[in-house]
């Protein structure tokens, strides 16, 4: 449990409305896999380009217009994609709970007595720790990266140095989409999944954030196998109706000792 | 002040905050090579002409020519390219970069990003501090070092005009002294420079030509070693015959 949260970070970086499009992501690769390609691997990549491209159009087109309007527009905006989106996918799908079925998902890496691994989660945590190490090694090296943390820290400086801010929000919207789209797949071959999804993920991001500090990558991994333990263990002495509040409670403590997160870059002075 | 010489010409330039008029009719002209100050006292417009200049703000009317192409109303990063880089206010560094990556963001551009070794190698020479501090978070430089980042990351763009805005401001005499001995060598390897200041003596011997502000307007212009100090004073408050501004 705690691995999979950690593959949320993708789900991080996409802003609000991002829960919501990773169960977008989750339909989409099933609804390819299932009719058009068959090999989930490949309806994984079109899923990425298709959300690549939505991310862009969303937010060239829609958020962008929005953004120097003061802060609740974009949001209000975000809130509203994101009510349509899940309503979209409740009428082309219905309410019923689904899964994406492939060898992985019922398969054990370790299976002893002691301990048992599932394939599955393995795989969880070996791609968010990929994904983790490709975005920080973006951002920390390449021009695009670091005019992404530029534009983060200082709009009107990164645009002084030749930035085109609102061209960044859009190519950063295509990141945060291709990686939601990665966590859209995990999240459907580990979980059950319905079109009303999106917003729990959002919730348990949230706390992934809150814990880990934002704007630190790997204060998001921390965050969420902290988080993870957590409710893990909550729910091995107390029972399994305990998982969420473990979560929570370990969420205000960070809160009340360290409000700005364990590995927050704004903190640093 | 012969026209073939000017780069930058800004004519009958407005500009408004909502109803607000901040800039009222400003004309001026920089020539090559040359350094020009804008002298003037706290709101009297001189940060909104830079940021006008710079695209940041958009003049309701008048036009800003650099090198005779028309550049008033563009967007900032396109004024960056076609060659004028500003140093703002308060410097503005990245504080959540590294001094390298501030330096490296002024290389953004694909024609800066091909002489961004040559050109690193050279801030560097002229600010050996920051070659010290290059692994460390700007967050953790003193107020002169942040100034300075801010001039070289200003200079990694590559500009032909470079625009100073307070770059004094807050800092010790010894600091200032030394940025502006680094802002003459900048300016003798071919870099025109404009600096605001509110200080009228270090202004005045430190740029060819003045412009003197007051209220938004630009109220004495001349060159630097033969404008009066005690009338540019006068100008600068609005005293005696600049009262009626």
């Amino acid at each position: 449990m705690e691995i999979i949260q950690s593959v949320l970070n993708g789900i991080l970086l996409g802003g609000l409305y991002s829960g919501d499009l990773v169960i977008v992501s989750t339909f989409l690769c099933m609804i390819i896999a299932a009719q058009v390609t068959g090999s989930l691997l490949l309806a994984l990549v079109i899923t990425i380009c298709f959300m690549a491209v939505i991310g862009f159009l969303l937010q060239n087109f829609l958020i962008n217009k929005v953004l120097d309007k003061g802060d609740e527009p974009p949001l209000l905006v975000t809130f509203g994609v994101s009510i349509f989106l899940s309503n979209v996918l409740l009428l082309l799908f219905g309410a019923d709970a689904r899964s994406i079925q492939s060898p992985i998902t019922s398969s054990n890496v370790i299976s002893s007595n002691l301990v048992s691994v599932s394939a599955v989660y393995l795989l969880n945590f070996v791609v968010a720790v990929l994904v983790i190490g490709a975005l920080h090694y973006v951002m920390k090296y390449t021009y695009f990266g670091r005019s992404i943390r530029a534009t983060s820290n200082d709009v009107t400086a990164a645009e002084l140095m030749g930035v085109n801010t609102k061209r960044i929000y859009s190519y950063t919207m295509c990141l945060a989409m291709a990686s939601a789209a990665i966590a859209g797949l995990l999240v459907g071959m580990t979980f059950v999944f319905y079109p009303s999804t999106g917003t729990q993920y959002l919730i348990i991001a949230f706390g992934v954030v809150v814990i880990g500090g934002m704007g630190s990558l790997l204060g998001t991994l921390v965050g969420g196998v902290i988080l993870g333990l957590a409710q893990l263990l909550g729910a091995y002495f107390f029972g399994a109706g305990y998982q969420l509040l473990a979560g929570y409670i370990v969420l205000l403590i960070i809160l009340t000792i360290k409000p700005e997160g364990l590995l927050s870059t704004a903190a640093r002075k | 002040m012969t026209t073939e010489n000017t780069m930058l010409a800004v004519d009958n330039l407005n500009v408004h905050y909502g109803d607000f008029k901040a800039l009222h009719n400003i004309s001026l002209k920089i020539s090559s090579g040359s350094v020009v100050s804008i002298i003037g006292s706290n709101g009297a417009g001189k940060s909104t002409l830079l940021n006008t200049i710079m695209g940041i703000n958009k003049p309701s009317d008048g036009t800003i020519a650099f090198f005779s192409k028309k550049i008033g109303g563009m967007p900032t990063n396109q004024v960056v390219a076609e060659g004028i880089s500003m140093s703002p206010e308060g410097s503005r560094v990245f504080e959540k970069m590294t001094v390298e990556e501030n330096l490296l963001m002024g290389a953004y551009l694909k024609q800066a990003r091909q002489r961004k070794d040559e050109r690193l190698e050279k801030v560097y020479g002229l600010f050996p501090v920051l070659k010290e501090k290059r692994e460390q978070h700007a967050s953790f430089l003193s107020g002169g070092q942040r100034q300075m980042l801010a001039i070289a990351r200003g200079i990694m763009t590559g500009p032909k005009l470079l625009l100073c805005d307070e770059i004094s401001l807050g800092l010790a005499p010894v600091v200032i002294k030394d940025i502006y001995q680094k802002i003459k060598e900048i300016n003798r390897e071919g870099v025109t420079i404009v600096l605001v200041e509110q200080d009228v003596k270090r202004s005045l011997k430190h740029s060819d030509y003045s412009y003197v502000m007051l209220k938004g307007k630009i109220v004495m212009e001349g060159k630097s070693s033969e404008l009066p100090e005690d009338e540019v004073r006068d100008a600068y408050f609005g005293v005696n015959k600049y009262a009626k501004y």
